[in-house]
């Protein structure tokens, strides 16, 4: 098996080489090496910020095809909430669910149910004090990867409850397990979703279990479909079955406010989760009790894979909420502990580490230190490595050499002008 | 035994750039596989001494030593030196401005938590002329 799954790819023909990418890799997981971009697998936390800024849509999230739901006799949909705020004049979240309904799926379950679930769970380990706080969101599996190759001391401060999706899936798997009394296989549950991090969680999830989605389908490749069938509508069937609590995890700040306490703190973009995160690490935050970290700017509605401005989303989700009751699902005793991770968030920092051997990695910073001092600073990106600091690091581990840099290399071409014009 | 040496100015008028020296010490650190506990140790009694120099002392230099069973770290300030250290090593005893309370620093906890986070630390201290500040957190890798 291999050992990493990434759902972010590229498409090697549509990739120039450029640095945009290279230079917004929050974990400088990406080179350039023979004018293509390359991943390395152990830094990517599938984030999908390469996707959002190549100009020449080389890279791409590998997500499901609407056509793969036909490989199975009964078709689930799980709806992300952000999908919610996708469409303009929508009043009721039923259109969209009853569309869901007309492209091809039986049964739709929306992940915003198992949202309240994950709240009151929450809540209820608080209160009992179960958790290392401050406690972490695991919502956001980007974040959660982030954790557990950057951060090995916030490893367990991450809330050890199954992420919405994975809830939804399996809840909505044994609902229609119990109505139709076909075996799991001939059920496929979709994930419909609005960020390349949940395809790759589908595939190989954090935590080691294995899901119960069969696949994600990405908002943008349901949407041209699903808003035709939205607009033919004649009935509408009562589905949705979430209340605000939900429906207000599609936003930054909305798993918090479920918290329904006031110590907590909501952060979102990638690099400021980096930031609280390193303050964390560092005990400057203190006297917060919940932190929820989303790698998307705004949120689940920031998503990579949505289709709308994710301020515009954000503003229709809290117009969608406003006649919402608070909550309309509630956690049964026996299902907390169905919903907790069987196993820990196990740190692997093997991406950053320099050797496996403490002796040798100090050797190899030494070198790393004396290359770095002699290359320019500019943090150009020329090279193929994102900084100059991470160009030495890439010579001492062999995947660069000097001469990469065109800076260097124009010194060294001065020098033979210079040489040759006084020998003349 | 070899070890790594690093320098960084700790500049004494700009709080946001206190903590710089730190994380670039952490991130070496995690490069190196260090163990994270130790780490952690290291990074949060350096940034306390680092606010420190900060508040007290109008900024100096801090130097580090990493080797594979410990860091040593000095930070040295050319400001007022400490008139009492016992009492500065009282929690809670903090001759921080208002300014900088305002701010959610000088609670008094400094030097208490470089004692607590750190294995070793000594203090060497003289009115009008300075502070050096010695820490070494050993570690089992």
């Amino acid at each position: 098996m291999q050992k990493y799954f990434h759902s972010v790819e590229l498409e090697a023909d549509k990739c120039c080489g450029c640095t945009n990418c290279l230079k917004r890799c929050p974990t400088e997981a990406i080179r350039v090496h023979d004018g293509k971009a390359t991943i390395l697998s152990e830094r990517c936390i599938d984030c999908g910020e390469c996707i959002r800024i190549c100009p020449h849509r080389a890279k791409k999230a590998h997500s499901s095809t609407i056509e793969e739901i036909e490989n199975y006799k009964i078709k689930v949909a799980i709806p992300a909430p952000a999908l919610f705020g996708q469409f303009s004049n929508l009043d009721d979240i039923d259109i969209v669910l009853n569309g869901l309904r007309a492209i091809g799926f039986d049964f739709i379950f929306e992940v915003s149910r198992a949202a309240e679930l994950v709240s009151e769970a929450t809540r209820k380990l608080i209160n009992e004090g179960k958790l290392n706080k401050p406690i972490i969101s695991s919502a956001c599996p980007a974040v959660v990867r982030l954790i557990k190759i950057r951060f090995p001391d916030l490893c367990d401060n991450v809330m050890p409850i199954l992420a919405p999706m994975e809830i939804a899936a399996r809840l909505a798997r044994k609902e229609v397990k119990n109505q139709t009394g076909l075996p799991d296989e001939e059920i496929g549950v979709f994930f419909i979703t609005p960020c390349a991090a949940k395809v790759t969680e589908v595939t190989s999830p954090t935590t080691g279990e294995k899901s119960a989605c069969n696949g994600a389908i990405a908002i943008s490749k349901i949407y041209p479909a699903l808003t035709q069938a939205m607009e033919k509508l004649s009935v509408l069937e009562p589905i949705a079955n979430s209340g605000l609590i939900g429906v207000g995890w599609a936003t930054s700040g909305g798993e918090s406010a479920a918290m329904l306490g006031d110590k907590y703190l909501a952060a979102d973009g990638i690099e400021n989760v980096i930031r609280v995160l390193e303050g964390l690490e560092d005990d400057k935050i203190r006297d917060v009790d919940f932190i929820e970290l989303n790698a998307c700017s705004g949120g689940c509605v920031g998503g990579v894979l949505t289709v709308e401005n994710p301020y515009v989303a954000q503003a229709r989700i809290q117009n969608l909420r406003k006649y919402l009751p608070i909550s309309l699902n509630h956690l049964k005793d026996e299902e907390l502990e169905e919903f907790m991770w069987k196993g820990e968030l196990e740190f692997s920092g093997e991406g950053f580490r320099l050797d496996e051997d403490i002796f040798k990695a100090m050797d190899k910073m030494e070198q790393m230190e004396e290359i770095c001092a002699g290359l320019p600073g500019l943090d150009c990106g020329s090279c193929g490595s994102p900084t100059c600091r991470a160009m030495a690091e890439d010579i001492v581990k062999g995947i660069a050499k000097e001469g990469d840099c065109i800076h260097k290399l124009k010194e060294s071409i001065q020098h033979i002008y210079d040489h040759l014009k006084n020998t003349i | 035994m070899s070890a790594i040496h690093l320098r960084y100015e700790v500049p004494g008028d700009d709080f946001t750039r206190a903590g710089e020296a730190s994380g670039a010490v952490k991130k070496r650190l995690k490069a190196l596989g260090y163990n994270p506990d130790a780490i952690r140790r290291v990074a949060i009694a350096m940034y306390e001494a680092e606010i420190n120099m900060v508040i007290h002392a109008e900024g100096g230099y801090c130097d580090v030593d990493i080797y594979p069973d410990r860091v040593e770290v000095l930070l040295a300030d050319k400001g007022p030196g400490i008139p009492d250290v016992e009492k500065a090593m009282q929690a809670g005893f903090s001759t921080a401005p208002d300014n900088v309370r305002n701010l959610g620093f000088g609670a008094g906890m400094g030097l208490p938590n470089i004692k607590k986070y750190t294995d070793d630390m000594r203090i060497e201290t003289e009115i009008g002329v300075g502070t050096n500040l010695y820490l070494t957190v050993k570690v089992n890798n």
